[in-house]
Order: C-alpha cells, then structure tokens, then sequence
C-alpha cells in the first residue's frame, strides 16, 4: 500500500509538471488571444496610428517588421550558410575549425542586448549607418548568425557522403558538388533552421533598441536609412511608456495578438516544409 | 568552361567560404574588445573598487555613484529564482516526455514546448504587466506587483523550453542497458529513474541548468517590463528589481555619447558579458562529459 501511495505520487509530480509546462503556454495565448483578437480590424492592420496613439492601427510597425527581417534575412543568410559550407564540406577538423566552433557557440549564448550595444558601436557610429533600418537589421543578422550556421550545417550533416562521392567520381569539383547537389538536397532542412531563426529575429526588442526602432514615425517609411516602428517595440512602449496606458490596453493586446500570429506563422511554415520533406524520404 | 577555369573557381570560393568561418572569430573577438575598451575608459574615470564594492546605482547624482553591485543583486535574485521554478518542472517533464508519455502524447507535448520557445520576450513581459503583476500584488497584498518574484516567473517560463529539451536528449542519452540492468535486479520504474536514470544522466542536466539560467540572466525586455526597476539592493523576491540587462536597455537610450555614464554601460555589460560566458562555458564542459561518459 505504501509503495502505491509513493507510486501515485511520483506519478503526480511528473504528469502534474508537464501540465504546468503546457498550462503556462495555454494562459499566455489564452489571456493574449482573448483580449486581443477582438481588436484585430482590417482597420487595425492597414491604418496609421492616430490621436497620439489611441487609435487607428499598427501599420507602420508590421512594415517595419517586415522589412527589418528581409535586411537580416539578406546580410545572415548567405552569410552563414557560407560559414556552415566551410565547416561541413571544406574544413577538416583542426585547431582553426575547433576555435570556429567554440567562437559560434559562444555568439549563441552572449545576451542580445550586447549584440545591441556593438551594433550600436560598430553600425551606428564605426561605419556612420545612424539609427536606420539598416543599422538595426544588420544587429539582428548578426544575432542571428549563430543559430543559422548551427542548423545548415545540422542539414548539411543528413546528406549522405555517398552522394558527394559520386558528383566527384564524375569530375565535378567540389564547388560544383556542393552547388549542384548538396545544398539542392539539404535546402529543406536550410530553409527550416532559418525561417525558425527569423521568426526569433522578427519578435527581438532589445537588439534594436539603440539601432533605429522608434515609437512614432511620420507616415510610413521605407528607407533604409531612417528610423522604423516595429511591432515588439510598439508593444513594449504601448504598455509600458504611453501616457494612457489603460486606455490602450486594447490595442497593446492587438499588437500582442498579432506578434504571436506572425511568429506562429513563420513556425507553421517551417514545420511544413519539415513535415512536407520528411514525408518524401 | 575548362578544367583550370573551374579549379580556380573552387580555391577562390574556398576561400570565400573560409573568410566567413574566420569572421565568426573576429565578430566573437570584436565584441569582447568593444567591451574592454569601453571599460578601461570608463574605469580610467571610477575606481573599480568603487565600482565593485559601492552600495549605489546613481549615475544622475552630482558625485555620480556607479555601483555595479545593486544590478548584481537585481541580476542574481531573478535569476536565481527563475531557477528555483524552473529546474525541478523541466527536469520532471523531460522526465514524462522521454520514459512514460507514449509516442502519440509525445508527438503533441513537443511543439507545445516548441511554441513556448517562439512567444517573443516582450508578449510574456507583456503579461507580467497586465496578468502576473496583479495576481502577485492581489495574493501577497501589496500594492505593486511588478518585483522580483514577477521576473523569476517570467524568466522560468522562457528557461523552461530550453531545459526540457536539453534534459531530455541528456535522459534519452542514457543506454537502455541501463535501466534493463535495474529492472532486472528487482527495481521498480520509479527507482530506476530517480537512483539510475537520472543520475546518469546528471552532467546533461546540469548542462540543461546552465544554458537554461545563461539565457534567464541575458534577458532583457521580461524583466524591463515586469520587474520595477527599483536600482537598490534588493531584500527578498517581493522587492521591485533592476537587472543590468535592464539599466542598459534604460540608460543607453538618453546617455550623451562617450561620457563617464555611457562607458558605465558597457562596463556592467562587460560584467554580464564575462558571468553568461562563465556560465556557457560551463555549460559545454558538462556536457562533453556526458559524451565522453558514454562513448
């Protein structure tokens, strides 16, 4: 009977905390998404914001969003998919390639907020890029940088060495190798890791804080040399900074609401192309 | 095109592709030498005894007091409490996850874990202002419920993801032979998990421990919005806290350029800088030995 007795309640203490761990993911979206969805307009979604910020929409900061990602899109992809070649196609293991490695796991585990505060240093005042778009998509693309090189070259490790034998057994070489056949073959699993990336890129504060996010711009801008609304942004100075912070409590949920839909969506899609390329094999 | 033309082709993009790998290192390198020379700036001003020893986080005040020892406190105090949530509910679902949820419970329980990882860092401060603030403030009467505590719950809910599923490759790690060897000498499930598994699997755990608190003591934007910001040394998790991811995200933003006040900055992100790669660092060495262990 005792040993029922511990047996029911080990039983309690696992089942009971992965309920908790689910519960916790159930209220977040529970309390966000009923109080939020409801202020998802078409009017919220495509109008300028007004009246100090009471009213109208959020366009402006999903442009931002959008286009803040394409810039780090643009400068970490090729960047790292490069880097994740070198290390998985090029490189044997040695001392360089040992340090490469350690240095990336390191850059994965330094707070974004020194990420930051360097392209602040280096974007913004070294290379004269001010607070833009720019300055702050190519931060993100350095945060960024770690987890894309780590996935491509998770990808680049599933291609079996058969397949680069007989691409070179053919004469081509091994630039020809990787162009024509192992990235084609590892894309899915590339496009997974850096669409999971960006969608933790599109929802960072904190890395653009110092490098071009602004609470209010004057219309909509597209340029990247000046300042941007984005939508983490928005929703941190909405609930936090705004004079009237219980009047736009609405529309802090929105923003909530919509930033977790965008983000849910980059997921969504990488779990198809995952699910989508796992099913051909 | 000919074959030298193609051979060429080959050693210049190899070396391109090299160029990216040796960036890595200087972007690594670059960082931590923004870092140094910005503080060697700023304590050619401060004495770092001052710095470290001081009571006060004041930088506004004539004298201009720069302790970093508040934000340290601040910084320790949510963490360490993030910790305490978060550690024992991790580990017991990594637990569930990977010896008693059959396949099909597994197949939904992971992209709930998954879905926890990708809700952005402001949604949840978010909710520490207008859910986790007011239910702390209503449960233990106080006025404020934006404190220490607030933090430590927020940041245990984004340390979770990563230390479930580190912890469960750790548990899943373990030989099979193992838990076969334990059962078969008369030992139930439950003692074949707590006396066999799972210390087996210890330096895994701690290798989940150590990543899961680097990344609650690199947080910014939860703590920012749902810790008070108070700059004084805190006396227990219902006091109001203010991290140093939090003065930076504060301070950096109205700072004139190249003052005692900005080098500051980027001295206690020197201090976080050092702490989180002690940690990581830290981190690894477990976890090489849970590979080594069971090669």
């Amino acid at each position: 009977m005792k040993k029922k007795t511990r047996s029911f309640f080990n039983w309690i203490l696992l089942a009971g905390s992965t309920i908790i761990v689910c519960l916790f993911l159930g209220i977040i979206l529970f309390d966000i998404f009923s109080k939020g969805l409801s202020s998802i307009t078409w009017n919220f979604i495509s109008a300028l914001p007004s009246d100090g910020m009471t009213k109208g929409g959020i366009f402006p900061a999903i442009i931002g969003t959008i286009l803040l990602t394409f810039i780090t899109t643009l400068f970490a992809v090729p960047f790292g998919v490069a880097c994740a070649v070198y290390l998985n196609e090029y490189a044997r293991p040695s001392v360089l390639t040992n340090i490469i490695r350690a240095s990336i796991r390191n850059l994965a585990g330094i707070p974004s907020i020194i990420y930051g505060l360097f392209g602040l240093a280096l974007f913004v005042q070294a290379f004269k890029l001010g607070t833009s778009v720019l300055s702050a998509g190519l931060t993100l693309g350095l945060l960024s940088l770690p987890y894309i090189i780590t996935t491509t070259e998770e990808a680049l490790k599933r291609i079996p060495n058969s397949m680069r034998e007989a691409t070179l057994a053919l004469g081509a070489t091994q630039f020809e190798t990787i162009k024509d056949v192992v990235l084609p073959k590892a894309l899915p699993g590339i496009l997974t890791g850096v669409i999971l990336t960006l969608s933790r890129a599109a929802g960072e504060t904190a890395p653009i804080l110092f490098t071009g996010v602004a609470f209010y711009i004057n219309g909509l801008s597209t340029s990247i040399n000046q300042e941007f609304m984005a939508l983490p942004y928005h929703l941190y100075m909405l609930s936090t900074q705004h004079q009237s912070i219980e009047q736009v409590r609405p529309l802090a949920y929105g923003t909530a609401s919509v930033l977790i839909l965008l983000v849910f969506m980059f997921n969504i899609i990488a779990f198809y192309i995952r699910f989508k390329h796992r099913s051909q094999d | 095109m000919s074959i030298k033309k193609r051979e060429k082709t080959d050693w210049v993009l190899k070396q391109l592709f090299k160029a990216t790998g040796l960036v890595t290192i200087g972007l690594l390198g670059g960082i931590f030498i923004m870092l140094i020379y910005n503080s060697i700036a700023f304590f050619a001003n401060i004495s770092p005894i001052d710095f470290f020893t001081g009571a006060q986080w004041d930088p506004g005040s004539a004298k201009g007091n720069y302790s970093i020892l508040p934000l340290l406190a601040s910084t320790g105090l949510v963490a360490l409490g993030s910790m305490l949530i978060a550690v024992p509910l991790g580990i017991f679902t990594a637990a569930f996850l990977s010896e008693f949820a059959p396949s099909k419970l597994q197949a939904v329980l992971k992209p709930i874990i998954e879905m926890l990882a990708a809700i952005p860092s402001v949604a949840i401060g978010f909710l520490g202002i207008v859910l986790v603030g007011p239910g702390i403030a209503k449960i233990f009467g106080i006025q404020n419920g934006l404190n220490a505590l607030n933090g430590s719950i927020l940041l245990a809910v984004m340390a979770l993801p990563t230390i479930v599923t580190i912890s469960e490759d750790a548990i899943n790690a373990v030989p099979k032979s193992y838990r076969e060897a334990s059962l078969a000498l008369g030992a139930n499930k439950w003692e074949t998990l707590f006396k066999v598994t799972l210390p087996a699997a210890l330096p895994g755990l701690i290798a989940a421990v150590m990543l899961g608190l680097g990344r609650a003591l690199g947080e910014t934007m939860t703590v920012l919005m749902a810790t008070g910001n108070a700059s004084a040394i805190p006396r227990g998790f219902l006091d109001s806290v203010r991290t140093i991811t939090a003065t930076i995200a504060i301070e950096m933003g109205e700072v004139p350029y190249r003052t005692t006040h900005y080098f500051a900055l980027f001295a206690i992100a020197a201090v976080l800088f050092l702490i989180t790669l002690s940690i990581n660092l830290l981190g690894e060495f477990f976890a090489n030995r849970l590979r080594k262990f069971h090669a």
